[in-house]
């Protein structure tokens, strides 16, 4: 146990925890945005996986990470453009409808890797970024500021989000036509344009989650997030709809996994009980969810679809 | 206008014919489908009617091919018909994975733990271990929903995640075969297990046996339950109106927990029939509730939509998308395709189904409306998803 307690130790598993936390934050924050408008969206982990598979394919033929993650961000939001006309225009029912965006790009992005590439051929990675200064503090530069550009972007990501949903009128315009569509709409504010915005973003940045996950592990294979676009869901849940809130949540996924991981590779605890111990994050997040919903009220219109005078 | 009135008058516009559209809508979803899945044929480079001509004959062109098709239906019926007793509750169980694996594991335990029950008693028993786990993890979730207020597609999300890992922990732990730890292979598996919990074979096939006609017994009970029974009426009462049925004396809370109970017992029922219809005979994972389940908790949606959240109509519907995955394998074979097509076209179906259901719905006017069902304006104040307040149940 006390391997665990040295700082080399510490400091990675704190750095790892907050890399791992990435692909689940961008893509919380991107549901967020829908949800705060009145959408759920439960397909982003399919979402995902086509952005993971597009950003990998984009990544080996280019070698070009940046590239990966625009090709990643594009095939999310062309899929995040397809929800919102499934879920605003058709007014499916949005408990169901994810599980089919879901399972297509479950099998989409399989079917893609076997056809178009067979074999898993590793690709290049992101470089670490030492941000001058900052990195050279002891402990802490290790920790937060010597990470890859991505990194950075997802947690500025998070005060942008609350500038956005807080302080523009854009922002505003979410939350009118989350809570009560038929005053925003009243009010000239497009209930549908709103929501198309906010689901295409969501769609968009869970394309960019899903290949900065491809890209940071350098691998594709079938069912690459292994529901980590479900789990995005829930955080946005646990976060009670609050960006910090997402953030916090995503972090203690993370930082747990990164644990958990340590764990297993100093042999601190034998294979099978670190599966007990990845449980943890899952059943906090279920006590969470119990606690967000005494004390938390959702966006009144969450999963409501909105025709004019009705 | 109210929505009846709208739907009256277009069908007086339309003729007789739009109800008969209304039902063929399910059917339309699956033809946009493969005409999806054919253009994505013809970009692989692949001839579309060379590739569903072998799905047809590997799925329904024999004998051997029909016994593939029944066996893969199976867990497809169980799920299904599980969807359609919650979905009716107006509680969405996206859980069914999780709860197929919670059924295997406590069936799998039941017959390592009581290895020498006589074979009478065995097989019984392991099937109601097997109802038992996935009714505790389907109560779970009815519990958190009806009393707390938890919204149930994210619960049953997170116990599909909390199922996964128990089962990785318990098959290479407890459960783990002991020759595999003796080997040091530590493949996560259990032993062989006995004869008696074996599931019997039908029409002296080696390889049909009798959980397909389980699964289409469950779902005549269903059936029977849903439409010829008081809780089947009180059910499908909560499902389309909470305050009225409250107003009627229905104990809402209850019968939520009961629905939610009710489907994740019939998951778990599909997971014990994997684990002991299974022909290695044993509970192997892979790491992930896909490997144990075929990803049936999902597809069993497709089927229960499909065939209209009813339960009789799950079976046929049941028995085609079985259809479908054992064509796709077959297809994977014959042409070199993988079969994760079908799941990507399974996908395009459901969206279809649930995009044209306001169609559907007007044209037939009387059938179950998803999108209105789940949040009537009048029983949701808070907004939350949550049953609104209503006392101590007597």
């Amino acid at each position: 146990m006390s391997q665990l307690f040295t700082e080399t130790v510490l400091i990675a598993i704190v750095a790892s925890g907050i890399r791992l936390a990435v692909p689940l934050l961008l893509a919380s924050l991107g549901e967020m945005y829908g949800q705060r408008s009145g959408v759920l969206n439960l397909g982003v982990d399919g979402i995902m996986l086509l952005g993971a598979f597009g950003g990998y394919y984009a990544v080996l033929r280019s070698g070009n990470v940046w590239f990966g993650l625009v090709v990643g961000a594009a095939v999310g939001m062309a899929l995040g453009l397809a929800s919102a006309v499934i879920s605003v225009t058709l007014q499916a029912e949005q408990g169901i409808s994810g599980i089919g965006v879901f399972l297509f790009g479950l099998g989409m992005s399989d079917l893609l890797f076997q056809k178009m590439v067979g074999t898993p051929v590793p690709i290049t990675s992101f470089s670490d970024v030492h941000i001058p200064l900052l990195a050279d503090i002891p402990v802490l530069g290790g920790m937060l500021f010597q990470h890859s550009m991505v990194v950075y972007l997802a947690f500025a990501a998070v005060p942008v989000s609350f500038f956005v949903l807080n302080r523009t009128t854009f922002g505003m315009n979410i939350r009118a036509v989350g809570e009560n569509p038929e005053a925003a709409d009243s009010l000239g504010v497009s209930v549908t344009r709103v929501r198309y915005a906010t689901v295409t973003i969501g769609g968009t940045m869970a394309g960019f989650a899903g290949a900065a996950l491809a890209i940071d592990l350098g691998i594709f294979q079938q069912n690459l997030t292994n529901a980590a676009g479900f789990i995005a869901i829930a955080l946005v849940y646990f976060g009670a709809w609050r960006p910090v809130g997402v953030m916090a949540g995503a972090l203690l996924y993370g930082f747990v996994n990164a644990l958990v991981l340590q764990l297993k590779t100093l042999g601190i605890i034998p294979r099978s009980w670190s599966d007990i111990a990845a449980m943890a994050p899952a059943v906090v997040t279920i006590l969470a969810l119990v606690v967000v919903a005494q004390r938390f009220r959702q966006p009144a219109a969450l999963t409501k679809p909105f025709t004019r005078g009705s | 206008m109210t929505e009846g009135t709208r739907a009256a008058r277009l069908r007086k516009r339309l003729g007789a014919g739009p109800r008969l559209a209304g039902y063929l809508v399910p059917v339309f979803a699956v033809v946009a489908a493969l005409i999806i899945g054919a253009i994505i044929l013809l970009r692989l480079d692949a001839n579309p009617i060379e590739a569903f001509g072998e799905m047809l004959s590997g799925a329904f062109g024999s004998s051997d091919a029909l016994i593939s098709t029944a066996l893969k239906a199976t867990p497809l019926l169980f799920v299904g018909v599980g969807i359609t007793i919650a979905f009716r509750a107006n509680v969405i169980n996206i859980g069914g994975e999780g709860q197929m694996v919670a059924g295997g594991l406590l069936a799998t335990t039941t017959a390592l733990v009581l290895p020498d029950l006589p074979a009478i008693v065995m097989l019984p028993a392991v099937l109601i271990a097997g109802i038992v786990g996935g009714a505790i993890w389907g109560a779970i979730p009815g519990a958190l929903k009806a009393y707390y207020g938890v919204n149930e597609i994210l619960s049953t999300i997170m116990l599909n995640v909390v199922a996964v890992q128990l089962m990785n922990f318990l098959l290479r732990g407890a459960l783990i075969d002991p020759a595999e730890i003796e080997r040091g292979t530590r493949i996560p598996q259990t032993e062989r297990l006995m004869d008696s919990a074996d599931l019997p074979m039908m029409f002296g096939s080696d390889r049909l046996h009798i959980g397909p006609l389980i699964a289409v017994l469950a779902a005549v009970a269903a059936y029977v339950l849903m439409w010829r029974t008081p809780l089947g009426f009180r059910i499908r009462a909560v499902g389309l109106s909470r305050d009225a049925s409250r107003y009627a004396g229905i104990r809402v809370k209850r019968t939520i927990v009961l629905a939610m109970t009710l489907s994740g017992a019939m998951a778990g029922l599909a997971g014990a029939v994997l684990v002991f219809g299974s022909e290695s005979h044993r509970m192997v994972t892979d790491g992930s509730t896909a490997g144990f389940t075929g990803s049936a908790g999902f597809n069993g949606i497709v089927a229960a939509l499909f065939g209209g959240l009813h339960a009789l109509w799950t079976i046929p519907a049941s028995f085609l998308f079985g259809g479908l995955l054992v064509g796709g394998n077959a297809m994977q074979r014959a042409i070199q395709v993988p079969s994760a097509l079908i799941l990507a076209l399974n996908g395009l179906v459901v969206v279809f189904v649930v995009s044209s259901d306001r169609l559907r719905r007007r044209l037939l006017s009387a059938g179950p409306d998803l999108a209105a069902e789940r949040a009537p304006p009048d029983s949701d104040p808070a907004g939350d998803g949550a049953v609104a307040p209503e006392g101590d149940e007597p």
